[in-house]
């Protein structure tokens, strides 16, 4: 017993003392999860989402290991449908929040940092968005242009990007007035260099927790919006398109609607748990609350 | 800024929005497809004068500029004019707007008893085990769409324990399962800001005096800090209520319940362009009126915010 030494690398004790939160790991492991499942769906179940089978159709969860959630009205594994029916959620999620944050951070840079028009513009938009409630621009779109995914993707990105915009505006309206900025400036740099090497990364902190949050909205609004038929078509597997199948089940085969929901809410759990801890990494003031 | 200044920008501010939406819904609804066709119905002997002598009595043949100023003068007088297919617009509103009011409140009303006592208890047990517990659980209500957690609720309310109707509005019961829904939606933000408010108040100075004026604990609590937090939590329940217009939408549509979210649901599907312009114009309208209440209330109070 001469010496004793941790068995924890450094880097592991690192890892542990910073984020050994309850947030973090619960977070990671779930958002994790439900990426490997998605990637891998095809391998894991690789004819099972919509293969229909009468023969076993409404068969009640944790009976068998072939049906482990049971299935629904027309015979298909439920349990294959969800992890199939994450891809489109998932990338709904990532992609819409993605375009938000892109289009809403340089309109938010260039309105913060020369004020004028696109400022008064940003501004009025916002308060324009506030008054329409979503649901009801986004049935009235898609009666116009049809259902599907990609223009649910649009409209979540068409009337989102103002929050990012206004986030970074309120940013640079602070930012351009430092030291930092008039250094910058007084060295000859370029508008647009200032911009984006000096205001942006000051501005990312409350971008990621935003970021972050936003996919796991988007998840939700996207299932919504599925539900109501605005979105992926009933045949692709989706959560959304479960649930609203489900609906009209609810009395005789609960499973149909439940498991469904509770793949939403572990996967949208997992999100806010990570922007929760994000918040508390980045953001200790708490301007993203 | 002097208050007049400030009162009077608001004013144009709001009205200025409101018209932005209202043309934006009338153009926007008229992309949809043509009422003719729908009116005509689908028999075969409908021809191309048919339509058009339709379109010429509803008045579609006119140009886009003139359908909206007659809309708007409809919508000034509180008249709103004919649906296509159902009769006054104005009788279907008289029973909608009152319906989603009266969920609204309610939902409002349920996320306030709840949110109100945990986020306090919250606040005042910072770090604890229940301050944890409470912290995890309103991550978790903000983790599922509010449309599942209905069908749960009418699942275990009205399907296994057959204990309260399942949708419509028929009785007073008919209002518990929705509000229960979406005030659970609610309180799982409510009750974040409210522990917020409430660490931010226990902290000021005026609270450290009153402990030190040896006041009891619940005066302190409820007299002095509850009250000043209660000013910013006013607010922001005034700025959710665009998000709760909208999250009703589609719980109406779950419990069947006679609102504006289903009135304006079913306008669309109908292509009633009269009912759908009056239907969402009307919760905007509400929306930008109590935004614009929260504001000035507010900058009459605190003359910091008039400047921004």
């Amino acid at each position: 017993m001469s010496d004793i030494k941790p068995k924890t690398s450094w880097f592991l004790r690192f890892f542990i003392s910073r984020y050994a939160s309850f947030e973090f790991i619960v977070g990671t492991f779930l958002t994790v999860t439900l990426v490997l499942l998605v990637l891998f769906a095809s391998i894991l179940f690789p004819d099972g989402a919509t293969k229909v089978n009468l023969a076993a159709r409404l068969t009640e969860p944790f009976q068998s290991s072939e049906f482990f959630l049971g299935t629904d009205p027309l015979g298909r594994d439920i349990l294959a449908r969800i992890v199939h029916g994450g891809k489109i959620s998932l990338l709904v999620g990532l992609l819409s929040a993605l375009g938000a944050v892109v289009v809403g951070t340089v309109v938010g840079l260039y309105a913060g940092y020369y004020r004028g028009w696109l400022d008064t513009f940003v501004m009025r938009f916002a308060d324009i968005q506030l008054a329409l409630p979503f649901i009801l621009l986004a049935i009235t779109i898609i009666a116009i242009v049809g259902p599907g995914t990609d223009r649910i993707i649009i409209l979540m990105i068409v009337s989102q990007w103002v929050q990012y915009a206004r986030l970074v505006r309120g940013a640079v309206l602070s930012l351009r007035e430092r030291e930092f900025v008039q250094a910058a400036r007084s060295y000859g740099l370029s508008n647009t260099k200032i911009i984006f090497s000096h205001i942006l990364p000051n501005a990312m902190g409350p971008l990621i927790i935003l970021l972050t949050l936003n996919v796991a909205n988007n998840i939700l609004l996207e299932s919504s919006l599925t539900f109501l038929g605005l979105g992926a078509d009933p045949q692709t597997p989706s959560w959304g398109g479960m649930l609203s199948e489900g609906r009209n089940y609810v009395q005789t085969a609960w499973w149909v609607t439940v498991f469904p929901g509770i793949a939403i809410m572990l996967t949208v759990l997992g999100l806010n748990l990570l922007g929760d801890w994000l918040r508390d990494e980045l953001d200790p003031l708490g301007h993203t609350r | 800024m002097p208050i007049f200044r400030f009162v009077f920008q608001r004013l144009l501010q709001a009205i200025l929005v409101t018209v932005a939406v209202t043309l934006f819904v009338s153009f926007a609804i008229r992309l949809t497809g043509d009422p003719a066709i729908m009116l005509a119905g689908d028999s075969s002997g409908v021809t191309e004068d048919d339509l058009a002598r339709i379109r010429e009595a509803l008045g579609l043949n006119q140009p886009f500029l003139v359908q909206y100023w007659d809309f708007m003068k409809t919508l000034v007088t509180l008249d709103f004019g004919e649906s296509f297919f159902r009769g006054s617009v104005r009788d279907l509103i008289a029973i909608a707007l009152p319906s989603t009011l009266l969920l609204a409140l309610a939902s409002m009303a349920v996320s306030i008893m709840i949110s109100l006592p945990l986020g306090i208890h919250s606040a005042l047990h910072k770090g604890g085990i229940s301050d944890q517990i409470i912290r995890v659980l309103s991550l978790v209500g903000l983790s599922f769409p509010n449309f599942w957690l209905g069908i749960m609720l009418v699942l275990l309310f009205s399907i296994t324990f057959p204990i309260l109707p399942a949708s419509g509005f028929a009785t007073g019961q008919s209002l518990i399962l929705p509000a229960t829904t979406i005030g659970i939606i609610l309180t799982a933000t409510n009750v974040r800001l409210v522990r917020t408010q409430m660490l931010e108040t226990l902290s000021a100075q005026y609270v450290m005096v009153a402990r030190a004026k040896g006041l009891s604990e619940a005066s302190v609590i409820y007299k002095h800090a509850l009250r000043n937090a209660a000013i910013s939590i006013i607010t922001f329940l005034g700025l959710q209520f665009g998000n709760l217009i909208g999250g009703l939408v589609i719980i109406e549509l779950v419990f069947n319940w006679p609102g504006m979210g289903t009135l304006s649901i079913e306008a669309i599907s109908q292509r009633d362009y009269p009912l759908l312009q009056a239907t969402v114009s009307i919760l905007a309208i509400m929306i930008v009126a109590v935004n614009l209440a929260v504001d000035l209330v507010y900058g009459l109070i605190d003359p910091r915010i008039r400047v921004a």
